[in-house]
């Protein structure tokens, strides 16, 4: 709890529990994100790990536990927590009658981003998002959402960005995309926490691997110690969840 | 553990001694009101029922505020049996006014300002248990009930307020001989009334802190279920990794 | 303070806008509005001074009514793209998430009665477009709006959410129709200010209570 050390740190949670209704999803969780540091989190469908990223992300309140992100507790300063993540979860959150430039800047402002225009223009030229800038989000292909999801994700400049299965679906040009964005959102020190279906990729891309199991973090290791038969040899069947 | 049923027990026949000991009075000691006659017994239980449900809204109003502010289930619960209760408090008040009212006043409905509010109130409660049958069990469900408990609560002296103002706007159709009639409520009446009011409150809490139990119950059925789903989850998971291969599904539901 | 009024117009802005490319809300708003008392023509027999004793209590009943639509609309849309997710994830504070949603319902409410007014005056042939009651109107929208957008926001995550949002908005509600009823029919009446302030005192405390209330409660509604 020193916030000596907890500053260092991009996530820091202990003793997170969630359950719905009769179904505990997590269980006692404990995790740590250093800054800098790309994470990602492995586990067998429905294990929880979308919810644990509604939680890390201040979307989902814990039934009982503590985050901090970069020292802000969500408990108490959310709002501040909110202002240095970004996400990009299952849906692209982003309005469907409105164009993907109305729906940053209507992002942006609720971020008070500085110099929005210019920021935007950045992220259009980033995420090559151009030609599309002016069609509304409903009317686009999934990989151009999830392009715009991930424009509106880092419009604010988070230092630690939540992707949730953020490849899936996504053709090779809007992959190749993404991945850029995630080295060089690391390149920059800056901390990502995601989840995938494709063990090699993830364990490629990360510095560290975790694997969720039975509502808690089941392994904790370096991605260069971790064979992707050590993950699938922690799957277990969530088959009450 | 052998304490509570005793407490309760000693508590469930106290209500059975005053509610006797309100009948008796009601139809046998107390002289019959020379205008209404017998009909105006309907007030002894009348009066008691609005002020038990009146105690209903803020043991909700309490519970909920409570509930949002700890997240401790025990208030969602006693917020659920105040609201339960209170809803059939309420609707016995509705019925013993109109059925006071029609012989009296000539009409079921006379837009008084207590029935009007009453009435509206059951309408809210009524809401608010329909919000819980149809969410799934759960913290949202709690937090949610008592956001709607809450604003029931504020709610209601606006609406007496407006009831009241509306009342004096629509001077009713009263037809009965008696619309004016201020009862006096001193000597036996008052006695008795005031006899009656600690009988239902009693029983009001009594039902409330049954429904309270039964509500107990059920949740630590809830959470023994999950408790051995997990056992189960667990002990699938623990033969899964000694044996490699698994081809049963892990148990529970 | 002035950062906080430009968010909670942003907020409403983006509703508009929405509003303006679906015409959703506001045209439901309306037609169920013109619906019901258009019902009421056939179902009584307006006679003059008939009209004058149920008009404005159709009148209120249709705006009530018709508002509840508008008001499930105004959280579907935010349910339907996860879109709420999204504003959860601004540091935007709740309250002016909460006063963002109030303003764009109270402007759709608004739009809907500069239509729903003329007509049912036509229609009843009473006189309701008055300084009076375009006051009693505007109270009457901010109130609704600011119930309307709690419990919307509320009702959003439950399966039912068509059948939950009036059953919990009418009755919550009924001291404002109550005031607008009573201070409309004052006014059709050839009364003014004075004969229904009291109502009007009623309207005004139902909508600064409610918008304080709501907006406190909105972040319990909000969270997961």
């Amino acid at each position: 709890m020193g916030t000596k050390n907890s500053v260092a740190l991009a996530v820091q949670a202990t003793g997170l529990e969630k359950s719905f209704g009769n179904a505990a999803v997590l269980r006692g969780l404990d995790m740590t994100v250093r800054d800098g540091e790309a994470v990602v989190i492995f586990g067998a469908n429905g294990v929880g790990k979308s919810t644990l990223l509604r939680v890390l992300t201040t979307l989902t309140r814990p039934d009982y536990g503590s985050i901090s992100i970069y020292g802000r507790d969500l408990s108490k300063q959310a709002e501040y927590a909110r202002l240095s993540l970004g996400a990009v979860l299952h849906s692209p959150m982003l309005y469907g009658d409105m164009t993907i430039r109305e729906n940053l800047n209507f992002f942006g402002k609720m971020f008070r981003v500085r110099d929005l225009p210019g920021r935007i223009e950045e992220m259009t030229d980033r995420l090559g998002l151009g030609p599309r800038m002016e069609q509304r989000t409903r009317e686009l292909s999934h990989g151009y959402q999830k392009r715009a999801a991930l424009a509106r994700a880092m419009l604010h400049r988070p230092r630690i960005l939540f992707l949730d299965e953020a490849e899936t679906g996504l053709d090779e040009p809007a992959r190749k995309v993404l991945d850029g964005v995630i080295s060089e959102h690391r390149a920059a020190g800056h901390a990502v926490v995601m989840t995938t279906h494709s063990i090699e990729r993830g364990i490629a891309e990360s510095d560290r691997v975790f694997v969720l199991a039975g509502g808690r973090i089941a392994l904790d290791a370096p991605s260069s110690h971790v064979t992707p038969n050590d993950v699938t040899g922690l799957y277990s069947d969530p088959s009450d969840a | 553990m052998a304490a509570l049923p005793k407490i309760r027990l000693i508590w469930l026949g106290f209500t059975a001694a005053l509610m006797a000991l309100t009948l008796w009075m009601v139809f046998l000691w107390v002289p019959t009101e020379i205008n209404q006659g017998n009909i105006q017994r309907a007030l002894y239980f009348h009066v008691p029922v609005a002020w038990t449900a009146m105690v209903a809204i803020v043991l909700i109003a309490v519970a909920s505020v409570a509930y949002l502010k700890t997240r401790d289930e025990k208030w969602d619960r006693l917020a659920v049996a105040g609201a339960e209760t209170g809803v059939i408090f309420a609707a016995l008040m509705l019925i013993t006014g109109m059925v006071w009212a029609k012989p009296v006043w000539g009409v079921w409905w006379t837009g008084e300002a207590k029935l009007t509010t009453t009435l509206i109130l059951f309408f809210i409660y009524v809401a608010y248990l329909m919000f819980r049958a149809y969410f799934p069990p759960g913290e949202q469900r709690r937090r949610l009930a008592a956001i709607i408990g809450l604003i029931g609560a504020i709610d209601t002296p606006i609406i007496y307020y407006g009831a009241q103002l509306w009342e004096r706007a629509h001077p009713s159709a009263v037809v009965g001989p008696y619309s004016n009639n201020d009862s006096s409520v001193d000597g036996p009446v008052g006695l008795t009334l005031l006899v009656a009011t600690i009988a239902f409150s009693v029983l009001f809490v009594y039902v409330a802190s049954e429904r309270y139990r039964l509500r107990k119950q059920e949740d630590e059925v809830m959470a023994l279920r999950r408790a051995i789903s997990l056992q189960a989850l667990r002990v699938a998971t623990t033969s899964d990794s000694t044996e490699s291969i698994s081809s049963a599904p892990a148990g529970g539901a | 303070m002035g950062a906080s009024l430009a968010t909670v117009w942003t907020l409403a802005r983006k509703d508009l806008l929405l509003e303006l490319r679906s015409k959703d809300i506001v045209l439901a708003i309306v037609v169920f509005a013109l619906l019901v008392i258009a019902i009421f023509t056939f179902a009584i027999e307006l006679t003059p001074s008939r009209a004058r004793d149920v008009g404005p209590g159709v009148l209120w009943a249709a705006v009530a009514f018709a508002g509840v639509l508008g008001l499930n609309r105004s959280f579907a849309v935010e349910a339907e793209g996860d879109t709420l997710d999204g504003l959860m994830l601004t540091p935007v504070s709740r309250e002016l998430i909460f006063f963002g949603k109030v303003l764009g319902n109270f402007i759709f409410i608004t739009i809907a009665q500069v239509v729903i007014f003329p007509v049912f005056e036509a229609l009843f042939n009473i006189s309701v477009l008055q300084v009076e009651t375009i006051v009693i109107a505007l109270l009457a929208s901010l109130g609704f709006a600011a119930v309307g957008t709690a419990f919307a926001a509320v009702s959003v995550r439950v399966r039912s959410r068509e059948i939950m949002l009036p059953l919990l908005f009418l009755p919550t509600s009924v001291p404002l129709i109550m005031a607008a009823v009573e201070s409309t029919s004052a006014v059709v009446d050839g009364g003014s200010w004075g004969d229904f302030s009291e109502w009007l005192q009623l309207a005004i405390a139902f909508d600064v209570i409610f918008m304080i209330a709501s907006a406190v409660l909105f972040q319990f509604v909000l969270e997961e």
